[in-house]
């Protein structure tokens, strides 16, 4: 699936300083929206449709490590993309446009500096910026990858009812709106893991028990909805005790 | 802050990959074999053909379908599948009256080491969007109609559990070998968007 910024009628010069601060209720947050139309299977689908993307995802999956980020920071910066550019290119453009973000903001590359060598590689004679700003982290990991072993004794158990926090932090985190203020059932504990709310952030790992909770789809989405269950992982402070 | 959209006169997507690549070529921090490694690696090692051999090991052997089920990470573990996004898998059965199926509706998570990367679908927004609010609708998008007494259960993989369908083993296959087995099984079957078939 493809949309140019033409397809969806908005000229980008027009939207000016339209920035939305780090609010994660962005156009990643998907669950539950309307008018995306049908899914369909291509059966004859190569793993990339084109070389680009493929190179795209190869230093999308480097730019991590390259900027001295992490996995979530690589999500969040996916958040942080412009809601047209998030659907410009499709799925390897956002990992493009990804890798350029976290390799500008931590000082690995000049801002502008893709831009401009993209106009001297189509023959448009422009200077190409040297100077970077930003700096990679620094911040504390207690390990390779998210999960971790924690001491704390888990906060629920199985076949607890548990509230979905109604919260609304700013910044990234893995709460999906339509799940907010519902009240489900703890099905299974799994292992902790890092949070990304803290980890996306550099500010700590904040390692947190991660429970998958179960749903029913009427509680979501009205006594019309179809029958089904839908069970999500969820970290501790993602969820509250029903009184 | 989320970035700015970029003016109308950007160049394409595949000129900024070339532009990319150039300058951390140049500083040194990536190669082409490199890169050409990691995508051989997705195109040609990793992928739907790993799961097929887990379902098919699954069907044949039941005490590796105990210990699939039991402890997902370390029975997948067994082939040396292993690897980025796949650092705690759990197996879900599916069968004649459940039916499950896996989403990422925040980003497109999905486990690699079994599947490879995910396919368009997955990605797709319509996907994303809707099969957490009337999945028995997108699956008959799909092509696949369940029955109205089967469990539904959606999957959405919001932190670092990866979630891996073993589908139910089709009537008409009990003479089959694990390889011919595996040869039957399908990506889509093991996200639950399908269930494998009997062999024609």
């Amino acid at each position: 699936m493809r949309f140019g910024l033409s397809y969806v009628g908005i000229s980008t010069s027009c939207l000016g300083d339209l920035t939305r601060g780090e609010s994660v209720d962005g156009i990643h947050d998907m669950g539950g929206q309307h008018g995306w139309g049908s899914v369909a299977i291509d059966p004859d689908e190569k793993v990339f449709a084109s070389d680009w993307e493929a190179r795209a995802f190869a230093m999308g999956a480097m730019s991590a490590g390259l900027s001295g980020t992490n996995l979530d920071a690589f999500r969040h910066a996916l958040e942080r993309l412009h809601p047209l550019e998030y659907l410009a290119d499709g799925y390897y453009g956002r990992w493009l446009a990804c890798a350029e973000l976290l390799l500008v903001d931590h000082g690995v590359l000049p801002a502008g500096a893709v831009d401009a060598r993209a106009q001297n590689l189509l023959g448009n004679e422009v200077s190409e910026p040297t100077e970077t700003s930003g700096e990679k982290p620094q911040y504390e990991r207690n390990g390779s990858g998210s999960i971790r072993s924690i001491e704390d004794p888990h906060g629920f158990a199985v076949g607890d009812r548990v509230l979905a926090r109604n919260m609304h932090r700013e910044g990234h985190h893995r709460m999906p709106a339509y799940i907010r203020g519902h009240t489900g059932t703890v099905v299974a504990l799994r292992p902790a893991a890092v949070l990304p709310d803290s980890t996306a952030h550099f500010t700590a790992e904040d390692a947190q028990h991660v429970y998958t909770v179960a749903f029913s789809s009427t509680d979501l989405w009205g006594s019309t909805a179809e029958p089904y269950t839908l069970n999500i992982d969820l970290f501790e402070s993602y969820m509250e005790p029903t009184s | 802050m989320t970035a700015k959209p970029h003016p109308d006169d950007r160049a394409p997507a595949p000129i900024r990959a070339e532009a990319l690549e150039a300058l951390l070529t140049e500083k040194g921090l990536v190669n082409a074999d490199g890169l050409n490694g990691l995508i051989n690696r997705f195109v040609n090692d990793v992928g739907p053909m790993n799961g097929a051999t887990v379902v098919a090991r699954a069907w044949t052997d039941p005490e590796y379908r105990e210990r699939l089920l039991e402890d997902g990470t370390a029975a997948v573990g067994e082939f040396g599948f292993a690897g980025p996004q796949g650092e705690h898998i759990v197996v879900v059965p599916n069968d004649a009256k459940n039916h499950n199926v896996v989403v990422c509706t925040l980003c497109s998570c999905y486990p690699w080491p079994l599947l490879g990367l995910p396919p368009d679908w997955y990605k797709d927004p319509a996907y994303r969007a809707r099969v957490v609010r009337e999945p028995r609708v997108v699956l008959s998008e799909m092509g696949l109609n369940l029955a109205e007494d089967v469990e539904v259960t959606v999957w959405d993989s919001s932190a670092e559990n990866r979630y891996f369908i073993l589908p139910e083993r089709p009537s008409g296959t009990e003479d089959m070998s694990e390889e011919e087995l595996a040869e039957l099984v399908t990506r889509e079957a093991m996200v639950g968007v399908a269930v494998v078939g009997s062999p024609t």
